[in-house]
């Protein structure tokens, strides 16, 4: 699993490589210790304010421990980091009943977020789970032709369509109801890419919301918000915005494979609460992982 | 931010200690705009050397001055506005899109077509993304939408995709030829190297990076691997209708030197605007408040100083000592023929009157200054009764010549004569803008 997903993030940061190993092969913890830490940080978009913190909790944990040795330091650091994103560790739990599990994925344009879902629906069938999927944007020029896209390749997921600029919480609604009548294990529902700041758009999103808990009780069971890796500090914004609509329940943080680093999930953490549920490496239907915070840390700082 | 700001203000003068506050706050802001770390430092460094030892104009506080500073700087920075689209001597004239996945090209393509179509141009897009599914249709459907043709030979391979294209177009007299590529990362090698045999086989006029205002650090990677292999020609910065601070453009700027070229600002195809580097500025340093008192600050001055002026043009009360008092105005501010130019109305006077006599360069305007003052009170008020017998002393008092003297008196009385002409004509019509000079 480290390996795999080593291999899978972050793949060619050549100059970055080992620079934290490097950091910490030097013999004191001086100010330019601090200094290069801070640059490793804010160049993984981990943010001003959340890089000041992770280095005052560390420079505090040493004096107060009084720790001088590079590789305790780097023990520390590292533990310090993993608990600031502990908690979406766990998979999605199936509740005993024979309702499906249902799950909304929303966020920005472009984001990944049918890639996403056709990769959850890949790694369901896999378990052999039956799927279905909700073509939910209704808005962007093909976006159900490349769920359907996706679809054909997958044996066990069928697909709930409108057609094209049709109301997208008469879609989900009619899925929730498909997905009951034909004993399907998993319902993911896809929606339109929107911009946390547009109110109609972020109120089509609620009202698609309450939608799923009229066609079925409980339901949604998984609000995932996808983010994308690359984003920088607007990411917070994303996950505040959307949060104030509905409870996200997680985080779905793609783009892994490139050479950013998303360090923005520290902060969309702590202001928000919500946990990275899972990563997204690839545009493959295998290139999806459950999230790890001590992997991520150590591929980030490493 | 502005607590710092407020603190600069009580202060009378700008020492080094107080540039260094005041740019840890710009730092921060910049940071948090998503500017590349490194593009920050760099951009800091270059930001102390000129904030200090700068002069504060009498206006502004100098907290206000630093910020005006950084945002001269930014906009120097962020380019020229150069929204227009090159095109070539053959037709079609070929413009590749290139960017990562979910940058926004495919819209941002459809776009570019309509932007084209409405300046009275024949584009064809070609759907080249034989990758992510259902991208082809998405092209098409916005190409039937906007009634801009696409072409397409399905999955197969884009280098072919992109040559059939070209021909394609010849054929129908297509003037612009807009290639949707497949979102790719930069590190992926395979797919850097189609781009580039696209490149060579169709030989794209303009190569434009799309890029989405939200990334991060992460830009400057980006950009400089895809300039290093392709040579981009300029950039798109889409999703700016969100509330990004959009320092992508600052790092992708600073590492490719590429204007950027236009903006998205929705999803519709006509949410697309020409670039404004003031604008861009602004916000990425989010200091809106700030800047918005710096200007009222310089209006308030230009205002006060202009009808000052107006009104001793009027009463031709126009001393040597206004005269003096111009100059070292206009050494603040740049050449006396860029502060003439910006004077309503008189742009066009000055060419006839030839107004070249009058321009001075730092070491003339330094004698120009001694010479004014080593004149009594009385020379400066009343020039006519400067003799020749006072020209010399003058000239001695002043370390200069007669000449030189002589040159100034009749610089003066040029000066005046066109104010006097201005002010006349002023009275007679022609309604100004703002104040009478903009100083
Ligand atoms: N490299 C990479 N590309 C991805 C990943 N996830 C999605 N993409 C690509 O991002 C683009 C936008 O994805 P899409 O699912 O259409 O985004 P949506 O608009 O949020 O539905 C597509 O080109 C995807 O192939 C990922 O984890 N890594
Ligand atoms: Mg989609």
């Amino acid at each position: 699993m480290l390996e795999n997903l080593k291999k899978g993030l972050f793949k060619t940061r050549a100059s970055l490589k080992n620079r934290l190993d490097m950091l910490f092969g030097k013999k004191e913890i001086d100010e330019e210790f601090y200094e290069e830490l801070e640059e490793i940080l804010l160049s993984a978009d981990v943010g001003v304010e959340t890089t000041l913190n992770i280095i005052n909790s560390l420079q505090k944990r040493l004096k107060e421990e009084k720790i001088r040795d590079l590789i305790m330091a780097k023990e520390i650091l590292k533990n310090l980091m993993v608990e600031k994103l502990r908690g979406g560790e766990q998979t999605f739990s199936f509740s005993p009943s024979d309702s499906p599990l249902v799950i909304l994925v929303l966020g920005v344009n472009g984001v990944g977020k049918t890639t996403t879902i056709a990769k959850m629906a890949y790694h369901f069938n896999q378990q052999g789970k039956k799927v279905l999927l909700a073509a939910g944007d209704t808005f962007r020029a093909a976006a159900i032709e490349q769920l359907e896209e996706w679809t054909s390749n997958l044996p066990h997921t069928g697909l709930i369509k409108h057609q094209s600029g049709g109301d997208p919480s008469a879609v989900i609604f009619d899925a929730v109801k498909a997905a009951e009548a034909r004993g399907i294990d998993v319902l993911i529902c896809d929606t339109a890419g929107r911009l946390h700041t547009k109110k109609n758009l972020v109120e089509e999103m609620s009202k698609i919301y309450r939608v799923c808990g009229k066609a079925l009780e409980g339901a949604p069971d998984e609000i995932l918000l996808v983010l994308d890796a690359t984003t920088g500090q607007n990411s917070i914004a994303q996950a505040k915005y959307f949060q104030e609509a509905m409870p996200v329940s997680g985080l779905v943080l793609t783009k892994l494979d490139g050479t950013a680093r998303g360090g923005i999930i520290f902060a969309v953490k702590e202001i928000t609460g919500i946990p990275v549920k899972l990563i997204g490496t690839g545009e493959k239907l295998e290139d999806l992982q459950p999230f790890q915070a001590e992997d991520y840390v150590e591929a980030l700082l490493y | 931010m502005q607590a710092t700001f407020q603190k600069l203000k009580r202060k009378g003068k700008l020492g080094e200690k107080d540039v260094d506050s005041a740019l840890r706050e710009v730092r921060l802001a910049l940071l948090e705009a998503d500017v590349n770390y490194k593009v920050v430092k760099k951009f800091i460094a270059s930001l102390k050397e000129r904030a200090v030892g700068a002069e504060v104009l009498k206006s502004l506080t100098p907290g206000q001055q630093v910020i005006k500073i950084v945002h001269e700087e930014l906009v120097k920075l962020m380019g020229e506005s150069q929204s227009k689209i090159v095109a070539g001597d053959a037709h079609p004239s070929v413009i590749m899109l290139a960017g990562l996945q979910g940058s926004g090209k495919t819209t941002t393509a459809a776009k570019l077509a309509v932007h084209l179509k409405t300046k009275g141009h024949k584009p064809m897009l070609v759907a080249a993304d034989v990758y992510r599914p259902a991208a082809i249709e998405q092209l098409k459907t916005l190409g039937q939408k906007e009634g801009v043709p696409v072409f397409s030979l399905g999955k197969d391979d884009p280098v072919k995709i992109a040559q059939e294209a070209l021909k394609s177009a010849v054929r129908e007299e297509h003037d612009y030829l807009i290639l949707d590529t497949a979102g790719r990362l930069h590190i992926n090698e395979e797919l850097m190297t189609e781009l580039e045999k696209i490149k060579s086989k169709v030989n794209p006029k303009e190569i434009l990076l799309v890029v989405d205002a939200m990334t991060g650090q992460d830009a400057v990677n980006v950009a400089e691997t895809f300039h290093a292999r392709l040579e981009i020609t300029g950039v798109i910065l889409t999703k700016l209708d969100g509330d990004t601070r959009g320092g992508a453009a600052l790092s992708v700027r600073e590492v490719t030197g590429r204007p950027i070229k236009f903006i998205g600002t929705g999803e519709k195809p006509d949410a697309f605007e020409p670039f404004h580097p003031d604008r861009m500025a602004s916000r990425i340093l989010g200091m809106g408040d700030v800047l918005t008192l710096v200007e009222k600050a310089q209006t308030v001055m230009d205002e006060e100083k202009g009808r000052e002026l107006e009104k001793k043009l009027r009463s031709q009360s126009f001393t040597l000592e206004d005269f003096l008092e111009q100059l070292q105005q206009v050494k603040k501010m740049g050449s006396l023929d860029e502060l003439v130019a910006m004077v309503p109305g008189f742009n066009k006077m000055a060419g006839k009157k030839g107004l070249k006599d009058l321009s001075l360069d730092e070491k003339q305007l330094v004698h120009v200054e001694a010479i004014i003052n080593s004149m009594t009170r009385n020379e400066r008020l009343q020039p006519e009764i400067i003799n020749s017998s006072r020209r010399r002393r003058i000239a001695m008092g002043s370390g200069t010549n007669v000449q030189e003297v002589n040159k100034v008196l009749k610089q003066f009385e040029q000066m005046k004569k066109i104010f006097k002409q201005f002010g006349g004509m002023e009275k007679g019509g022609a309604k100004k803008k703002k104040g009478f000079l903009p100083f």
